[in-house]
């Protein structure tokens, strides 16, 4: 059985917005994941629950790429965005709670922001 | 103003099977702010996803955690199953299914033991950990492992239960109800677990739902999330009742654990009664060219198996979420407020896996 799923590109300027809106009709954050789709190119998806119903909104940046952090409207959101730091390399701006690159300690920094080939040590 | 002094919380201490560390912010015995920091043991498995070929990958779905492996390879397949539109035969369903629910029955078990063990209740703990036993057992006589299934795989199941062992573990769970209601008896009624539990740790209606609690922990506060009422597996031809509590404290996670346990063994029955018989499996022709974001109930709560391919062998990409990782912003909030001798107990009461969380 398909489970009932959406997915909203939108531009980085956006997202407080739409985020704001999301929270003001009830959703709940359900996560916050990247995936890298180019050299220097990541998909952020935030997703939302309502009613066993999905809303993903999609943004796609760059490493340089400011992304402002939703804690303001999503506490918990702390969680997500330090990951999204740490594996990835995004910057997000303003976490409530900031570990500044230590909440994953990982040997290579940013271990999610290169691509691997069959064979190749990271 | 009191002085506040900080302690640090793990990531040893005696409570915490695996290592998470909590800063806590102390005013003489009371805890006015936690911070969490994890990432001792993080192990990098969705980058692997660009080395291992889709169908490998299940293997390596299944070790993100040692309690409810079969539930994260199954999650795993359902994706992969979505994106490529197979259709997976009724019989696999249902298998899948049973195991899902033994997953549940062992984890739980498994928790309310160590949750005991958290108060000091040294023979509660045994006692759970006996049943639990019973239900390894089954994982090995029906799969070959106790802890790793290795039991399901994209387009079904690996293995069969023959329809005479299934009617012989109805049997089994017959005595097993019986022995868990006399061991949720003691934790439900005993005034020494009441009083460790009861309005200890309190997170409320709202702040479970807007700080993203799911599982047991969302449902002890009356947020009643259940990712089997989607229907994914055979649950959509299940009776699946949602077990909710309103206190919010440890009690009521405590309760709801303690009420799933008769939840499983009555979705075993159902599905060993219904099952229908037939192939397990069907041929997976192809690679996976899409996304899906499939997610399912752990015991712990929801998971998401983000999954997205390009058509090649290899995933671009593999993101799992795990229940713990969003239970954590809920328990620093539970823990502001209460009493340092308290913080065990609470820190057990999300049922943390941190071997999940740091797949």
């Amino acid at each position: 059985m398909k489970q009932e799923q959406s997915i909203i590109p939108i531009d980085v300027g956006q997202l407080i917005g739409s985020v704001e809106q999301c929270r003001n009709e009830g959703y709940r954050l359900a996560q916050i994941g990247c995936t890298k789709v180019g050299d220097n190119s990541f998909e952020v998806n935030y997703s939302f629950d309502k009613d066993y119903v999905l809303r993903n909104l999609r943004i796609t940046v760059t490493a340089e790429t400011e992304v402002p952090s939703i804690t303001g409207m999503y506490w918990g959101a702390f969680v997500y965005e330090n990951e999204m730091h740490d594996l990835f390399g995004i910057q997000v701006k303003g976490i409530n709670i900031d570990f500044k690159g230590t909440f994953i300690q990982t040997a290579i920094k940013y271990p999610f922001g290169v691509t691997v080939t069959k064979g190749e040590k990271p | 103003m009191t002085k506040q002094i900080i302690v640090p919380f793990g990531p040893q201490h005696p409570v915490l099977p695996e290592p998470i560390h909590l800063d806590l912010v102390l005013e003489d015995e009371r805890v006015v702010d936690a911070i969490p920091s994890i990432g001792y043991i993080h192990r990098g498995f969705e980058k692997l996803v660009e080395k291992r070929e889709f169908t490998e990958y299940v293997y390596i779905a299944e070790r993100t955690c040692g309690i409810c492996s079969f539930i994260h390879g199954a999650t795993y397949c359902q994706g992969i199953e979505q994106i490529m539109n197979i259709e997976v035969p009724e019989r696999a369903d249902y298998l899948r299914t049973i195991w899902s629910e033994y997953s549940r029955l062992h984890s739980h078990l498994l928790w309310l033991g160590c949750f005991a063990d958290s108060f000091g209740f040294e023979n509660l703990f045994m006692a759970a950990w006996r049943i639990r036993e019973r239900i390894l057992d089954v994982f090995e006589q029906t799969t070959g492992g106790r802890v790793i299934q290795g039991s399901c795989k994209i387009g079904g199941v690996r293995r069969d239960i023959a329809n005479d062992k299934l009617t012989g573990m109805s049997r089994d769970l017959d005595s097993i109800q019986k022995e868990i209601e006399e061991l949720t008896t003691v934790f439900l009624n005993d005034d020494t677990v009441r009083h460790r539990t009861r309005n200890i740790g309190v997170l409320s209606r709202d702040d479970a739902y807007h700080l993203g609690a799911v599982g047991p922990t969302a449902r002890g506060s009356g947020v009643a999330i259940d990712l089997r009422k989607t229907g994914y597996g055979a649950y959509d031809r299940l009776n699946v009742p949602v077990i909710t509590d309103s206190c919010g404290d440890c009690y009521s996670r405590c309760y709801v654990r303690c009420k799933e346990l008769f939840t499983s063994i009555d979705l075993i029955q159902q599905a060993i009664t219904e099952i229908p018989d037939g192939p397990i499996d069907v041929k997976v022709t192809g690679s996976p060219n899409g996304e899906y974001f499939m997610r399912a109930e752990q015991p712990r709560g929801e998971l998401v198996h983000y999954l997205k391919g390009n058509g090649t062998k290899f995933l671009v990409r593999s993101r799992i979420r795990t229940p713990t990782l969003t239970n954590i912003p809920p328990l620093v909030k539970m823990l502001q407020g209460c009493e340092l001798a308290d913080v065990p107990v609470i820190v057990l009461s999300i049922d943390p896996c941190i071997s999940c969380t740091e797949r």
